[in-house]
Formats: structure tokens, sequence, C-alpha cells
């Protein structure tokens, strides 16, 4: 009977929006399963394999085995191949204890090598630490700063926004000056400023917390405004007055018929905003502002990129974190578009026909 | 067209003022102002339609807008059953927003169109009868329908997928769900076509005599308030220029104005 749209479905069925969605759904999987896909710690070193190349897995007598490298030259890092030496690739193996989620505890990862041999998906920085390890564990970083940024953001664009253009006046005048002398100072310096009035003499969680803030801080003042004018426009809208004159309150008026009607601009917006969370932690972090040592984060370990050696001696897979950035960004855009064709049929990117 | 029934007014309106600020000086104290309603006085009987005409921007929106509390008058007084209800807060209004209801001019904006046929007419209900129970809701919200003349096969309908004239008996079924006794008419017709203006038209009558309604009937056009009013107020710049039955107006016009009106509408 109900014959509302239903967009979930649409946005599946569309090839963007279908590949977008299955792209961030691996992403987030891999970052809640972290400790369980990589089979070191983030901070695990071993200074005899710095600058360890990818190395190779091949099939040999009905399994994965994985070959065994001689360092030929320590100086510029070079290694070799030895011939026939090569170690078996072990299914869940039992390695660091670690909990799942915070809750389970488990010392079993999906792969591994014995030790004192090591496997290297994506071959390892100049402390010998495992590159896909820390890209797994950094993703845990830069994917949720986007999700807990926004929702923020969002949390405080709305109500800030909302009030200013539901009531107007004094209020209103207020908070949209606020919002003019935010947008006025250019974001980068603005971030910049922000993360030095605060010390650098932080841990981790701290600094993960402190950046969210300052990152929201920045982002609210555009949104606030938009809802502002959203809420402006709404109100003026004959079912606003139809409410008024059927007696309804105007926090239920606020709840009932403003915000579904905002409900696919937050949601497009949202979607479309958190590629600058995950971008911004990323340009703080690569300045060394922000995730320090030794937890891992996609910006950080760019930063650490930025050898002269990794370019001259083409260690490419310490650029790997750039490729998971742009993977991420690219789907979060490519989702916040197609939602906004099946919202507002009125700018297409994405041309799907739509039943 | 009934005859008026003899009664005391449901409505009186007397020399109501509503001026909007154009100008303000810098201690935000008005300097020039738009007289949108100057000084004008009316009574509305029960089962009785007043007719507003007159061209846009003669105020007769407003005068509407201002009985509903959507907009405060500058001076006088509206009673209603003899009392004032033009200085009430919203709170001590609210209950009469259950005897005073109004239909929208525009079909297409005064229906949230994130809501459900069955939520829009959920609401008055929720809200002025808030011990109903659900099961009770629902089937008056069927009857609703029924009596504007849908059906319950409507209600997971959203607004959009009606017409200009199902949607305006949406409107009229959700102002008829909480019982008024006076529902304020805002152009509810201008925005249809001129076989579906019939209809709805003659809806509004059929309501009239079935609940025994008042309306606050407002139009631009001459021929749909001879049609259905009782008493008619031809309204320029914010005044009465000529009042009087629809008979009396439309074959003897004496005001320059009217006369305009009249002639302006188009013979077929």
């Amino acid at each position: 009977m109900n014959e509302k749209r239903s967009y979930i479905k649409e946005l599946l069925r569309n090839p963007f929006g279908g590949s977008a969605c299955l792209i961030l759904l691996l992403l987030y999987l891999i970052a809640i399963l972290a400790p369980f896909l990589a089979p070191y710690e983030p901070s695990d070193q071993d200074l005899k394999k710095t600058y360890h190349p990818p190395t190779k897995i091949y099939w040999h007598s009905a399994r994965f085995v994985v070959a065994r490298y001689k360092n030929v030259d320590p100086s510029s890092a070079t290694y070799k191949v030895i011939e026939g030496e090569f170690c078996p690739l072990k299914w869940f193996v039992h390695g660091y204890a670690y909990r799942l989620l915070g809750i389970f505890p488990s010392d079993i990862h999906l792969f591994g090598v014995e030790k004192p041999d090591r496997v290297y998906l994506l071959g390892s920085d100049n402390t010998g630490r495992d590159v896909f390890s820390r890209l797994v564990y950094g993703s845990q970083v830069s994917l949720s700063i986007g999700l807990i940024g926004v929702s923020i953001t969002m949390i405080l664009g709305l109500l800030i926004g909302g009030l200013s253009g539901y009531y107007g006046g004094w209020f209103d005048n207020v908070v949209m000056r606020l919002t003019e002398f935010l947008m006025a100072v250019p974001a980068l310096y603005l971030l910049l400023a922000l993360r030095g009035i605060f010390g650098v003499k932080f841990s981790s969680a701290q600094v993960y917390f402190l950046i969210v803030i300052i990152l929201s801080f920045i982002g609210w003042s555009g949104f606030a405004r938009v809802i502002r004018g959203l809420v402006l426009s709404l109100r003026s809208q004959t079912f606003v007055d139809a409410a008024i004159v059927l007696g309804q309150s105007s926090i239920k008026i606020l709840l009932k018929h403003l915000l579904p009607n905002l409900a696919s601009y937050l949601l497009v917006s949202a979607a479309l905003s958190i590629p600058g969370y995950i971008l911004g932690e990323a340009a703080l972090s690569f300045l060394g502002l922000g995730i320090q040592e030794p937890s891992a984060s996609w910006g950080l370990m760019l930063a650490q990129a930025q050898d002269m050696k990794v370019f001259m001696l083409n260690f490419w897979w310490l650029l790997t974190p750039g490729i998971a950035i742009l993977i991420t960004v690219v789907a979060f855009n490519m989702l916040g578009d197609v939602l906004r064709d099946l919202v507002d049929p009125k700018f297409r990117i994405y041309q799907t026909k739509r039943g | 067209m009934t005859g008026p029934t003899v009664s005391s007014p449901l409505l009186s309106v007397n020399s109501l003022k509503v001026y909007f600020p154009i100008r303000k000086s810098l201690f935000g104290r008005s300097k020039e102002w738009v007289k949108a309603v100057d000084d004008i006085s009316f009574t509305i009987k029960e089962g009785q339609t007043v007719g507003l005409v007159g061209e846009s921007g003669s105020g007769k929106t407003t005068i509407g807008r201002t009985i509903v509390r959507l907009q405060d008058p500058t001076s006088g007084s509206i009673l209603y059953e003899g009392k004032p209800i033009h200085n009430l807060s919203q709170k001590q209004f609210r209950p009469y927003r259950k005897k005073i209801q109004m239909i929208f001019q525009d079909p297409h904006n005064s229906l949230n169109p994130r809501l459900t046929i069955e939520s829009i007419l959920r609401e008055p209900l929720d809200i002025h009868f808030p011990g109903m129970e659900k099961k009770q809701k629902k089937e008056k919200i069927v009857e609703l329908l029924e009596k504007v003349g849908l059906s319950a096969e409507h209600l997971y309908r959203y607004p959009h997928e009606f017409s200009g004239g199902q949607r305006q008996r949406i409107g009229i079924a959700r102002a008829l769900a909480v019982g008024p006794k006076l529902i304020i008419c805002d152009e509810p017709v201008s925005a249809l076509d001129v076989s579906v203006q019939a209809q709805i038209i003659n809806l509004l009558m059929d309501l009239q005599q079935e609940f025994n309604l008042s309306y606050l009937f407002i139009s631009h056009d001459l021929a749909v308030v001879e049609y259905l009013s009782d008493y008619v107020l031809v309204l320029n710049k914010g005044r009465i220029v000529e009042e009087g039955t629809p008979e009396e107006i439309y074959k003897h016009p004496k005001d320059a104005y009217t006369k305009k009106l009249i002639a302006s509408i188009p013979s077929i």
C-alpha cells in the first residue's frame, strides 16, 4: 500500500551509486576489521628490513609461499629474491593480541608467516614497519574522522542555522556576522592557527578529538548559512502557515515540517563534505600537527614518504596511502553526486533512467 | 445560495487596521507604512458566506490572515461570538483554532510534500483531540476523505501524486478535521482550472449545508463570489468601497471601482 519511493534501491541500482556504496562498505569493513586483517601492529619495526619492497607471493606445492629476500646493498636498500628459498604463507595464524571493536579479545590474524620471516604486502617503510598494516590501521582514523566530524558539524549547523532562520531577529544577525567572520578566514590558515593554539603534547586519542573539533568548528559556518536560507524559504511555504493555523507548536513545526524537507539536502551535503574532513586530517597529519607516531594515519604516512630517497629509489609502495585517500574521497563524492541526482532531478550529473 | 439564517454574528471585525512598516529610522521606529487594511468592519453570521473581493494588493488576504492570527492587527478588534480574539497570545488563541480554520490559495504549497495524506490529516486530530485512539483517528481520516470526494485508497500517497483539485480537497479535509464553525477561504479556487473550480465550489457549498459552516470567501473573481456569497464586500486599497448582497452589487454597482471589476469579468 505504501508507495514511498525507495531511494536506497535507486541508489544501489545506479552504477555509480552502487559501486561507490560497495567501495565505502569495503573500506569501512577494513577499518573495523583492521586488527584481524593486519599481520603486524602498526608500530612493529624491523630495522634490518627497511624500505623492503612488497614480497613476492606465489603458488608452490599446493600452497602459497612467500619469497625470502637478501639485502644486497644496505645503503640503497636494494633487496634481491633468494632463488628457491621461501616460507609458507599461513591462514588464521596466532599473532599479537588485540580486541576486535575494543571488546572481543583475540590473537588470530587473517594471514601471516613464521618469525623471523616477514610478509610485506605493500613493502615496508624506513623503520621496517609493514605499510599494509599501517594502511589498514590508518583507515580507522581517516574514515571515522569524516563521519564524526560531519555529525558534529551537522548538529551545530542545524541547531544554529535552524534557529537563526526560524526566529530571525537579533539572534539571526549575530550568528550570520559570526559565520561571515569565520568564512572570511581561509580554512587552511584557520585550521593551522587553531591547531597552533593548542600545544603538541597530546596523546594520539586527544589529538584525534582535537582535530575533529577543529574541523567541525571550521565546517559549521557554511552549513549553518545554507540551513538558515532553506529554513527561511520553507517557513514562507503555505504548509507552515497551515500548521500554525491548526495550532501546531513551533518545535513540532520545526521537527515535523521543516526538518524532513531538509533531510535530502542534509544527506547529500554530508556525503559531499566528508572528503573535506578526510583531507583536513590528512593535511594536518602531513604537516606534523595531526596524528602522532607511532599511530598510523594516511596523512602521517604520506608525510613520511616525503623523503628524497623515496622518489630517487622509486619506493612507490610508500605512496599507497595517497591512493587510499583518493579512492575514499572519490567514492564519497560519487555517492554524494548520485544522491543529489536522486533527490533533485533538476541537476543531473550521472544520467540514468529512472522508472 | 443558502439564505442567511437570522442569528447573532459569529465573527465581527471592527475598524480593523493592519499596517506594514516599509522604512525604519535609525532607532527602529517606522517612518512609513503600507496601509494593507485600513479601517474595515464587517460581520459574518452563522451559516453565512461573506465574499471579499478585490484586485491583488487590495488587502483581502491580509484580512483573512489577521483573523487566524498569522498576522497581528495594528488596531481595531475582532470578536468571535462576542469575545475579543485579536489581542490573545498564541497560546490563549489555541482553543479558537478549533473554531476558525483556513483553506489556502496554492494547493501545491499548502501540503507538506514529505508527509502522506494520512499524516497530513492526522496532524489536526493529534493537536486538538489528543485523547482520541489511533483506530478512531484513522476512521475519522477516512471519513473526512470521503466527505471531500476522495477515498481510503489515497491514504498513503504523497501530495505530488495528486492533481491541483484533489490537493485542494485534501486542504479542505484538513480544515474540516477539527470541526470548525468558520472557514477562511483564501482564494481557494484561483489556482485551479475552470471545470475543477466549479467542483470545488459545489463541494464547499455542500459542506456548508452539512456542517452549517460560515465562510469568509476571499477572491478576485467577482463571478465566483457572486455565485456563492450571501453578502459581498468590495475592497480597494485596504478600504471597503462597496458592500451589499450580490444582486445589488452585480446589477447596480455604485462605486466606480466596482463597475470596473464587473466590466472586467470575461463574458463567454
